[in-house]
């Protein structure tokens, strides 16, 4: 390690660092953030979910969008593996189905940049014990 | 793939430590290795998390579930089922005691609730031992800002401004401390770390260095700037090895990085700390005595004036704070003093970290708002009292504060509201008593310690106090009378008046106000010699209740000594001269039948 020389230094050693610890700070936030949650259980990681997941990360973390990408277990919707369930700040949750990396492209570029809805949204047809 | 995209924060506590949780956190390592995951996800060992009832503690985010009571053999499950498959392990998540709902979000645990995070924000947040982590958290920002922005007097307006006291007990304005040890001339000064953290039951100051302690040196270095000092020490006692271990990574770190040293940010500031070991001594958190520690001497209080600020440590000017004090300082310059003054009561500003103890359901260490009410913190933070007992009094300020009774469950706690109350702030020590336990004898338990403690320099606190400790001891054992109500606060109040430092000067707090509080339970002990309690063993006498003994041998079964007859299915009788009061019997009885008078 060099040692730090100025405050500019320690400035972009922090801006470097932050985002090692940056999913830790998230998780008290996430109200205010696009959450995206994957279905992984076992159907879901057959089917990609996976790499689904961890390209939601990257294309999110590289186009600077702030973003809590989590998985979750078995949504129902086992026809149309991966599904994930996409929340913008203040709006209902959506489910989309069948979202592979070219999918999940469109959501980033429509749905999460322009709020425009893509296909392939399933519709959601039950309600939980939460609400 | 680049980044983790999860983190699993295991609690590094020392509680949690004494609970396995290193062996929790390396059977994650292990069986993430196993699944090939160890490059997505991240284990991390943080400091304590507050929340010591229910250690160990295990944090997943960015989901935010809270495990409780973790052990390394619940590891593999919560793998299988939590990250593989995304479904929460609902037998380890917490329970409302209230409602016996489960709840997986840390944020709904009334627990966390009302509090504020300063001092603590990076415990159980952050890799104590990596001081990446620490940086990444806007960490060394706030000495990088005073060192190339502001002046020395410009940050000592900031500290004054904030209002910020020391934490230690006192409450001295921190500003003015610094601002006395700069205008003190000499060729050499000296900034102190108390870390000699000795109230029983308090360990606040351990868990900050133990979870943050990069914020510790930080602030010693601002502080430093501003005095005009380029060496600090940290006094700490040496019971607290994992802090002390960790406190050395620090350093070590911090001047690999070139946060401590010579030539700090190309400023030509140098500052560089050193760790000195206390003994344990309780009466070395007193500053005076704490220098002459490290001088080398015998940690014995002297006179002030003249104070450290002027003739400290090696005879120069030294400035001394306590461990909270100093993790405040970062925040306040990076935040603004008026954002900390925004928070607390018109006198006392900020946060305090209280560590709640005794019979209360959520035993661990908080930090709350100054003027949080009393009801707030027994009742909603710390679950209430435990067992369904009925809340009865609070101890604050260690062996030197005193008792707050039910009729001040409302007052805002900050330092002035408890000082009239009767007690005080101290370093933040909380023990819940409830109505089992008897106040001559917690009286007697604090006279105890301070007794123990006592440096015996002045005579009013090394004879005084074993004095007044024999009059308690005779109450306690059924041969008090009336007049030793009188010889208690006489005595007190002499001591109080005549000893040289706080230790002496306080050390009478417990009886005096257990004497005023609740005159009705030590007259009970001196005049009918009873204990209403029940936990002064002399005074009680168990007896059966024919009506309600159904003879089922259980006590008669039970007893040590013998002291119980009785045919089975009929009445039995206790023989109180072989009786030795242990109260098995009691606790044993299923039908309430055997009384205690």
């Amino acid at each position: 390690m060099n040692k730090i020389k100025t405050l500019a230094d320690l400035k972009k050693l922090q801006s470097e660092v932050q985002s090692k610890i940056k999913l830790r700070e998230k998780g008290d936030i996430p109200e205010s953030l696009v959450q995206i949650k994957v279905s992984m259980a076992t159907c879901g990681i057959a089917s990609g979910a996976k790499e689904t997941m961890s390209f939601f990360i990257d294309e999110l973390d590289h186009q600077g969008i702030d973003a809590l990408v989590t998985q979750t277990g078995c949504m129902g919707y086992c026809y149309a593996e991966p599904t994930i369930e996409l929340t913008l700040p203040g709006k209902e949750p959506i489910v989309y189905g069948f979202v592979n990396k070219t999918k999940a492209l469109e959501i980033i570029e429509k749905h999460i940049k322009l709020n425009e809805l893509v296909d392939g949204i399933i519709p959601v047809n039950y309600s939980s014990i939460d609400n | 793939m680049s980044e983790y995209n999860m983190h699993i924060l295991v609690c590094g506590g020392t509680g949690c430590k004494a609970s396995q949780s290193e062996l929790i956190n390396t059977n994650f390592k292990n069986k993430l290795n196993e699944y090939g995951l160890a490059d997505e996800i991240q284990v991390i060992m943080t400091g304590c998390f507050g929340f010591c009832e229910k250690g160990p503690i295990v944090k997943i985010l960015p989901d935010n579930t809270f495990y409780t009571q973790v052990a390394p053999e619940d590891v593999s499950e919560i793998v299988d089922e939590h990250i593989i498959k995304g479904r929460k392990v609902e037998r380890l998540l917490y329970v409302n005691p209230e409602t016996k709902e489960r709840i997986g979000d840390s944020k709904g645990i009334n627990f966390y609730k009302k509090q504020i995070r300063i001092a603590l924000r990076n415990c159980g947040f952050i890799n104590p031992e990596n001081i990446e982590e620490y940086i990444g958290r806007n960490g060394y920002s706030a000495l990088g800002t005073c060192l190339s922005e502001k002046t020395p007097d410009e940050v000592i307006r900031m500290i004054k401004d904030s209002g910020l006291r020391g934490r230690g007990g006192g409450g001295f304005s921190t500003g003015l401390k610094w601002e006395l040890t700069r205008k003190s001339v000499s060729d050499q000064k000296y900034v102190v770390c108390n870390a000699d953290e000795g109230d029983p039951g308090a360990f606040m100051d351990r868990s900050i260095l133990e979870g943050d302690p990069h914020s510790v040196l930080e602030a010693m270095a601002i502080c430093g700037y501003c005095i005009g000092a380029d060496k600090g020490l940290v006094y700490i006692r040496a019971e607290y090895p994992l802090a002390i271990e960790r406190l050395k990574i620090a350093i070590r770190q911090a001047r690999e990085y070139g946060l401590l040293g010579e030539d700090i940010l190309g400023t030509k500031f140098n500052f560089d700390v050193e760790i000195r070991y206390g003994a344990g001594a309780f009466v070395c958190g007193e500053e005076t005595a704490l220098i002459h520690s490290m001088e080398g001497l015998r940690g014995e209080p002297t006179v002030k004036p003249p104070f450290p600020a002027e003739k400290g440590y090696n005879g120069k000017p030294t400035n001394v704070n306590n461990v909270e004090t100093f993790a405040n300082i970062p925040v306040i310059i990076n935040k603004g003093s008026e954002w900390f003054a925004s928070i607390g009561t018109e006198k006392s500003k900020g946060t305090k970290v209280f560590a709640l103890a005794g019979k209360i359901n959520n035993v661990g260490l908080i930090e709350v708002p100054m003027g949080i009410t009393l009801r707030e913190i027994i009742y909603d933070i710390g679950g209430g009292i435990k067992d369904g007992h009925e809340f009865k009094a609070v101890q604050t300020g260690g062996p030197s504060g005193g008792c707050l009774t039910k009729s001040f469950l409302d007052t805002p706690i900050d330092y002035d509201n408890l000082v009239a109350a009767g007690s005080m702030m101290g370093s933040g020590g909380m023990i819940v008593l409830d109505d089992s336990d008897c106040m001559v004898a917690i009286a007697k338990f604090y006279l105890e310690f301070t007794l123990e403690e006592s440096c015996g320099k002045c005579t009013p606190c090394r004879i005084g106090n074993k004095r007044l400790y024999e009059i308690l001891e005779k109450i306690t054992e059924g041969n008090g009378e009336l007049e030793d109500l009188n010889r208690l606060r006489l005595l007190s109040n002499v001591i109080k008046d005549t000893s040289l430092c706080g230790l002496g000067q306080t050390s009478p707090n417990p009886v005096l106000s257990t004497l005023d509080n609740f005159h009705d339970e030590y007259m009970a002990h001196v005049t009918t010699h009873k204990c209403l309690a029940g936990q002064c063993k002399a005074l009680v006498n168990y007896s059966i209740d024919a009506d309600k003994c159904t003879g089922c041998t259980l006590c008669f079964r039970n007893c040590p000594v013998g002291a119980i007859s009785g045919e089975k299915r009929s009445t039995h009788y206790i023989d109180q001269s072989l009786c030795i009061k242990c109260g098995v019997c009691f606790e044993k009885c299923k039908f309430d039948s055997v009384l205690i008078a």
